[in-house]
């Protein structure tokens, strides 16, 4: 006797471990792979995995093998043209190992990069790593948003786990009561009749026979109506209703002076992408809105935001009423929270640092939930720094940071994070 | 022909497989293949999803196996082939062990997980439970505690020691698996019960051991009626990672174990990597032989045939040089095409057959195969019954490859005159020791800085490959002094091919 046994369902996903030794190992592979792909996506499109390669030969398992020269004497299959004596050409590009045969081609598979799929969880677990988000905040904000299945009455279809059964019989019950409704009436007639015609004729009398035999038919006519018919089948109707959630705009204000270098910018991004993330978490519909400025402000989309470069002076003011223009126009009434991000070298030009905080203050601030504000720069805190500066007692849904680097980041949005994810 | 009338019920003919179908199939096969004698361990058929299926593949193909970053590797590399469509799965392993474990995947039609009962549970079963090679390296009943064991034991390691501290180690001793092997050594059997037991006392042991060869306090008297340069080991040792766990001198017993445990697992596989055509084209030919004789019985359906022959005829598809598809020999191919070939010579054999193999031809099929089942490898095998027929049916032809040549010389073909000579290329081709470079331990300087020698013969005047330096990385670090690499140049002197140094003791250093 055989000893069959299923497996199927135990220990799934044993590969994790050594999945996971293998990320672990790679790490810093990884990391630069991921930070290429941060480069090239859209700060709206972080919630997927990523194609990761890694150079093959970083990762090769080394053993002692005979490399190719020397002599090697191998067998082949199929000859057609050769006679024994004869000489061949040597074949090129097999690098000098023409009779190394499979041997070339199995070392020769390891040039190629080593291709693999980084899963959205681990593709945001090297994102944040970057980032230095707390634990915590963490796994909140890689979190898919929640729905909630909630009942929504019966549907005629659905699948057979979902039969609703009492509803199933009543429905099936009404269709036969109605559909055998004038039979029943008229069999009731005719018993009536057949019991009438008994008494007075006989059992035996042609009248009666000929009610017996329409009674049968009319039980058989009954009979045939299906006892239970597939519109009758109701199903009970699950819908799945996303938490209530609702919209919100971001604002990203960015200076693209002369001064800010690619570096600035790509810092500038993850603050842009964080935000956005964090947003997500919390609302179902997100409008971006980019704003880049020098000495005049544009309104842009997202690629020549990052992509377009300009040089000349700065004056943050012009950024910041386009971007109470925009609220005035397209999202003002309530119905929308309004997020800000500006980031900047803060390097502006020295009269317009007052202005823009007045316009922060009495203009931007008081429609927004939050705004935040990050000073790229290495070195002393610029004149728009030691302005916004003033703000920061009065308003709380301000917050600003001086950075270097990503790792840094975080810390401008600890009071929203504590707020909104508490 | 008509078929024979049918006395049995007809097997189940549906693609979709059930654990009913599945054992009626079993059933079968058990029956027929035991009345050609062969003779198994218990089987044990596995379900397992693709998922498992990869994993296991990925873990060198058992199926509990210590956790490390490679398997993982190989996973990734697997689940994108497989998910791409670009390769099958395998489509069965089978483990050595008693009973027989063979793995059905769940995706498999019923008649793939027929042919894979046939083709493992009784191919490469009887072959596990009958070859030389298998009897005396490995031990069936043990494996699978073993490894359960072994896994165990490298958890305890990770949590004691650091996971980085493991990795770092497993990378070094997969490194010299290939070299962890005794070739020519009988070794001694695994036993898990007495592999426990001995494990405590050997830790204590061997440290004491090592302790006393290393021994700093200088003994001066002694040392001066010593033959100077006495030789460490008196002979060479082939088995690098048996030498590192007995000698390496810096090595924590733990770290010994886990040499140990690398080394031991090496030497599991190494009957398997010696008889690849045999072991494959054995259980191929059973598969083949045993359906047929269900179909010839009237208990297969023509659909099942034809879905059955036609992945039979896939698998044992052997390219020609030029084709795209070329990977060398397909040992399925050559495995099967050898062993019908056999049994074409004892029932059938011709005049050549019988000027060739005058001690088979016209013998019992059943007698021969399973001589030729249990007393070779490969390697003398093919030396053995590598027949003109096969030759002319492969249209084989050999090639001479000198990098001193300009041009390659074609030395023999399907002829005549170049049978024998192709015989014998081709059994070189698959003797392990010629095909992995020989390279033994030479030399301890046990007086002086500790630094090891290990020597490389070259075969063929075949140069070591450009990972060496890597692996001689890898050898230091578990040695913990100096290394050096020596070699046999084109005129028989020694020259120092590399050397790698460490600096820091690595007990120092933590």
């Amino acid at each position: 006797m055989v000893r069959i046994i299923d497996r199927r369902f135990d220990s799934k996903r044993k590969s994790a471990v050594n999945r996971q030794r293998f990320l672990r190992r790679f790490k810093k592979q990884i990391r630069r792979a991921v930070n290429d792909a941060i480069g090239e996506r859209s700060i709206r499109d972080l919630d997927n995995g990523e194609d990761v390669s890694i150079p093959a030969h970083d990762l090769s398992e080394p053993h002692f093998q005979h490399g190719s020269g020397g002599i090697w004497e191998q067998v082949f299959s199929g000859n057609d043209q050769f006679m024994s004596g004869d000489k061949i050409k040597r074949p090129s590009g097999g690098g000098g190992g023409g009779g190394g045969g499979g041997r070339a081609s199995n070392e020769g598979e390891g040039e190629d990069d080593f291709v693999f799929h980084l899963s959205r969880e681990e593709f945001l677990d090297i994102f944040f790593d970057d980032l230095a988000l707390p634990n915590l905040i963490r796994t909140q904000l890689a979190r898919i948003t929640d729905f909630k299945s909630q009942r929504a009455g019966f549907t005629s279809d659905g699948s057979p786990a979902n039969i609703n059964i009492v509803r199933s019989m009543r429905g099936a019950l009404g269709r036969r009561l109605a559909l055998g409704a004038p039979f029943q009436a008229r069999l009731r007639e005719l018993q009536k009749e057949l019991a009438e015609a008994v008494e007075s004729w006989g059992d035996e009398h042609e009248r009666v026979i000929a009610l017996r035999e329409e009674i049968t038919r009319l039980r058989t006519k009954i009979e045939a109506i299906p006892f239970i018919d597939s519109f009758d089948l109701r199903f009970n109707n699950r819908i799945r209703v996303p938490k209530p959630t609702t919209q919100a705009v971001m604002f990203c204000v960015m200076d693209v002076s002369g001064s800010m270098d690619e570096q600035k910018k790509a810092t500038a991004k993850r603050f842009f992408m964080l935000l956005y993330l964090f947003l997500t978490r919390s609302y179902e519909h997100i409008e971006v809105v980019f704003i880049r400025h020098h000495t005049i402000a544009k309104e842009v989309d997202e690629d020549e935001f990052f992509h377009s470069r300009e040089s000349g002076g700065t004056v943050v003011s012009s950024a910041l009423n386009l971007m109470h223009d925009i609220i005035a126009d397209r999202y003002a009434g309530g119905a929308w929270n309004i997020y800000g991000a500006q980031a900047s070298d803060g390097d502006n030009w020295d009269n317009d640092s007052p202005i823009c905080r007045e316009l922060l203050s009495t203009r931007i601030l008081p429609w927004c939930q939050y705004f935040a504000y990050i000073e790229i720069t290495p070195g002393e805190p610029q004149n728009l720094w030691r302005e916004y500066e003033k703000l920061l007692g009065s308003h709380a849904n301000f917050a600003m940071q001086n950075i270097e680097e990503p790792a840094q980041i975080y810390p401008v949005f600890r009071e929203l994070f504590k707020k909104s994810l508490a | 022909m008509s078929r024979p009338a049918q006395k049995r019920v007809t097997l189940p003919e549906t693609s979709e497989w059930s654990f009913e179908a599945i054992d009626q199939y079993h059933q079968e096969i058990a029956r027929v293949a035991g009345a050609f004698g062969l003779d198994t361990y218990p089987v044990q058929v596995e379900l397992i999803t693709s998922e498992q299926m990869m994993d296991a593949y990925a873990s060198v193909g058992m199926p509990v196996n210590y956790h490390h970053w490679s398997f993982g590797k190989h996973f990734l590399a697997t689940e994108k082939g497989y998910r791409r469509g670009q390769m099958g799965l395998a489509y069965e392993i089978v483990i050595n062990s008693n009973p027989c474990i063979a793995y059905l995947m769940e995706e498999n039609t019923l008649t793939m997980q027929a042919l894979v009962i046939a083709h493992a549970a009784y191919g490469h079963n009887s072959f596990f439970k009958g070859n030389y090679l298998f009897q005396t390296w490995t031990n069936a009943d043990a494996i699978i505690d073993y490894l359960l064991f072994a896994r165990n034991f490298i958890t305890q390691c990770e949590e004691r020691y650091g996971e980085e501290e493991v990795e770092l180690l497993l990378d070094s001793c997969h490194a010299l698996m290939n070299l962890g092997v005794d070739r020519y050594r009988r070794p001694q059997k695994l036993s898990l019960a007495k592999e426990k037991m001995r494990q405590q006392e050997r830790e204590e042991y061997l440290q004491s051991q090592i302790n006393e060869l290393w021994r700093t306090l200088p003994q001066m008297d002694i040392r001066q009626d010593r033959v100077p340069d006495r030789k460490f080991p008196l002979e060479p040792e082939e088995n690098l990672l048996y030498f590192i766990e007995k000698h390496a001198p810096l090595l924590e017993p733990w770290q010994r174990e886990v040499v140990r445990i690398v080394r031991k697992i090496a030497q599991y596989f190494f009957p398997q990597r010696q008889t690849q055509v045999m072991n494959e084209g054995w259980a191929t030919f059973w598969h083949y032989t045993i359906l047929n004789q269900l179909y010839d019985e009237g208990l297969l359906a023509d659909s099942f045939m034809l879905e059955f022959l036609q992945s039979h005829t896939n698998v044992v598809y052997q390219p020609a040089y030029n084709e795209r598809w070329y990977n060398g020999i397909n040992p399925y191919a050559l495995g099967f095409a050898m062993w019908r070939d056999i049994k074409r010579i004892c029932e059938q054999p011709t005049d050549e057959d019988v000027r060739w193999f005058p001690e088979i031809a016209g013998s019992n099929w059943l007698e021969t195969f399973d001589f030729a089942m249990r007393n070779f490898k490969d390697e003398s095998f093919i030396a053995q019954f590598l027949s003109p027929t096969v030759i002319r049916d492969f249209k084989l032809f050999a090639v001479l490859d000198d990098d001193r040549q300009d041009k390659l010389k074609v030395t023999a073909i399907h002829d005549d005159i170049g049978y024998r000579r192709i015989r014998e290329i081709m059994s070189e081709q698959y003797n392990l020791g010629s095909r992995e470079p020989n390279i033994q331990v030479w030399n301890v300087d046990l007086r002086g800085d500790r630094s090891i020698t290990l020597r490389y013969q070259p075969y063929q005047l075949r140069p070591l490959g450009d990972s060496a330096d890597q692996v001689m990385k890898h050898f230091a670090r578990l040695w913990g002094f100096t290394v050096r690499l020596e070699g046999f140049n084109e005129i028989g002197e020694i020259e120092l091919l590399q050397e790698t140094r460490i600096e820091k003791r690595r007990g120092a250093d933590h």
